[in-house]
């Protein structure tokens, strides 16, 4: 039996491993789903998710809306420029007009760190963060796991280096969270006007280098920079971050010889990635998409439950 | 309100239904039943076990069809149906979900489900919507080591192991040594307080 304490997901943070586990077990079954006939159960038949996106995305928003229905689950799209917030409306009161028509789970992404445990105090509904701010991306982290572990058959004692813009970076947050609580060694690495100040404090080995991130590393996380979060130039040019920060088949080399290469997307090629090396062997970029639907409809099942789980 | 089955821990063993020998004797009967009733219409009998002690008894089935070598040996395969049930979000705790395996299409096919007790009829209800969902079987038979009564939807059994008379408040408990407990069906009842 799962025992599932959680009303929200909020973040990683608040996760233990044992949670994450159940997550990630429950993914796999789910992941079957899509080689099915019919790709959908009966679940979550006459539940409401409504993905509440303020910011501009179309691999989660889908995979949320992909989940939802492969539960039989009604999915409403709300997108920031739809919404009525253009017109002056405040997060909080678009969300709780949502919440009077009785959605059973609202997704959230919203720019602002925050936004998603602002939404879980002030409507009944079940949140689920897509992405606030820098701050957290739990389910990338966990199809970021699921997909580590299926490609390595465990998280635990692997080298995992987390290579980019780490500062502006949910996803790297979320990542090293759920990697260190699975046992992973995580090593992030970027330029320093791209590295946070607490990175350390996370449990990540830092370098301002690529390279000792990259030595005999199991999995590399490749990730993109975030020109949208922050004002004044961090580095000089792409050229020369992707010069000295760019995953080529050279540096791919110092890695172990089985070494995956992950990207959550969305991808810049040529800058972070060298071209042959995200449409080569080692890349398993379009599976951590594949999985995740079926983390999403993990979460989706574990958390639709209303108030029967708490 | 779902009904919470009591826990373990306040039942004690009323009576033994069926002893080691008795279930083996029961299930060599039923896989004779199946093969004379459904074992000669062209494919192999296909028996699809309900997770987890249907799935069990499933492959005992299809171990003693192939032994008694009368007809073509039969397919095998399991369903999960945790999350077809009628039941999911009304505060009993998430079953564990296994997966579904059919290994062969059951388009057209005779498929015959099995499952340890049948006593509602909800999981039967759930198990045919899962067949549903991977294509429309020529016929659907249900084989059942115990029918402890007491159904809440039209479902009857065609090949039925042994049937008991029980009240709500007992249970029917199939202890099978695939789960590392000796053969055994056991009624047992909530522990007077």
């Amino acid at each position: 039996m799962t025992a599932f304490a959680h009303k929200h997901l909020l973040g990683v943070e608040t996760l233990s491993a044992e949670d994450l586990t159940t997550i990630l077990d429950l993914g796999e079954r789910f992941g079957e789903i899509a080689s099915r006939p019919i790709k959908k159960v009966p679940t979550l038949r006459g539940k409401t998710v409504v993905n509440l996106f303020f910011e501009p995305s179309t691999r989660t928003r889908t995979s949320f809306e992909i989940a939802a229905k492969r539960l039989s689950a009604d999915a409403i799209n709300i997108s920031g420029s739809a919404s009525s917030t253009v017109k002056g409306e405040t997060l909080v009161d678009t969300a709780q007009n949502i919440d009077a028509m009785s959605p059973d789970i609202v997704v959230v992404r919203h720019a602002q760190a925050g936004a998603a445990a602002l939404l879980a105090k002030r409507i009944r509904a079940s949140v689920v963060n897509a992405g606030d701010g820098a701050h957290e991306h739990p389910t990338q982290a966990l199809l970021d796991c699921s997909t580590i572990r299926a490609h390595k058959g465990k998280v635990a004692g692997l080298k995992v280096a987390i290579c980019g813009d780490i500062t502006h970076s949910r996803v790297a947050r979320s990542d090293i969270f759920a990697l260190r609580k699975l046992g992973a060694e995580v090593h992030v690495a970027g330029p320093r006007t791209l590295l946070p100040a607490g990175a350390a404090e996370l449990g990540a080995v830092v370098h301002d280098r690529i390279e000792p991130a990259l030595d005999g590393a199991d999995v590399v996380i490749m990730l993109r920079i975030q020109k949208e979060r922050f004002g004044t130039p961090l580095f000089p040019n792409t050229r020369e971050y992707s010069r000295y920060f760019g995953l080529n088949a050279r540096r791919l080399e110092a890695c172990r010889p089985d070494a995956i290469v992950m990207h959550p997307g969305p991808m810049n090629r040529g800058v972070e990635i060298d071209p042959a090396i995200a449409d080569g062997p080692r890349a398993v970029i379009l599976d951590q998409v594949a999985r995740g639907v079926a983390i999403r409809m993990a979460v989706l099942y574990l958390f639709g439950g209303g108030e029967a789980e708490s | 309100m779902p009904r919470l089955p009591p826990p373990d821990a306040d039942l004690i063993e009323r009576r033994e239904i069926l002893d080691a020998a008795g279930m083996a004797r029961v299930l060599k009967r039923m896989a004779y039943e199946l093969v004379e009733r459904v074992g000669h219409e062209g494919d192999a009998i296909y028996l699809v076990g309900v997770r987890t002690g249907g799935a069990y008894l499933a492959a005992r089935l299809a171990e003693l069809i192939r032994a008694s070598g009368d007809t073509p040996r039969p397919t095998l395969g399991a369903v999960d149906i945790s999350l077809y049930r009628d039941d999911v979000f009304r505060g009993l705790p998430k079953p564990e979900i296994g997966p579904t395996e059919l290994p062969e299409p059951i388009e057209g096919r005779m498929v015959v489900l099995v499952d340890d007790v049948l006593y509602t009829g909800r999981t039967i209800r759930a198990a045919m919507d899962v067949l549903g969902d991977y294509g429309r079987p020529r016929a659907v038979k249900l084989a059942v080591l115990v029918d402890r009564g007491r159904r809440e939807l039209p479902i009857q059994p065609d090949f039925v192991g042994a049937a008991v008379q029980t009240t709500a408040g007992e249970s029917v408990r199939v202890l099978l040594k695939e789960r590392g407990e000796p053969d055994r069906v056991v009624l047992r009842e909530r522990r007077p307080s």
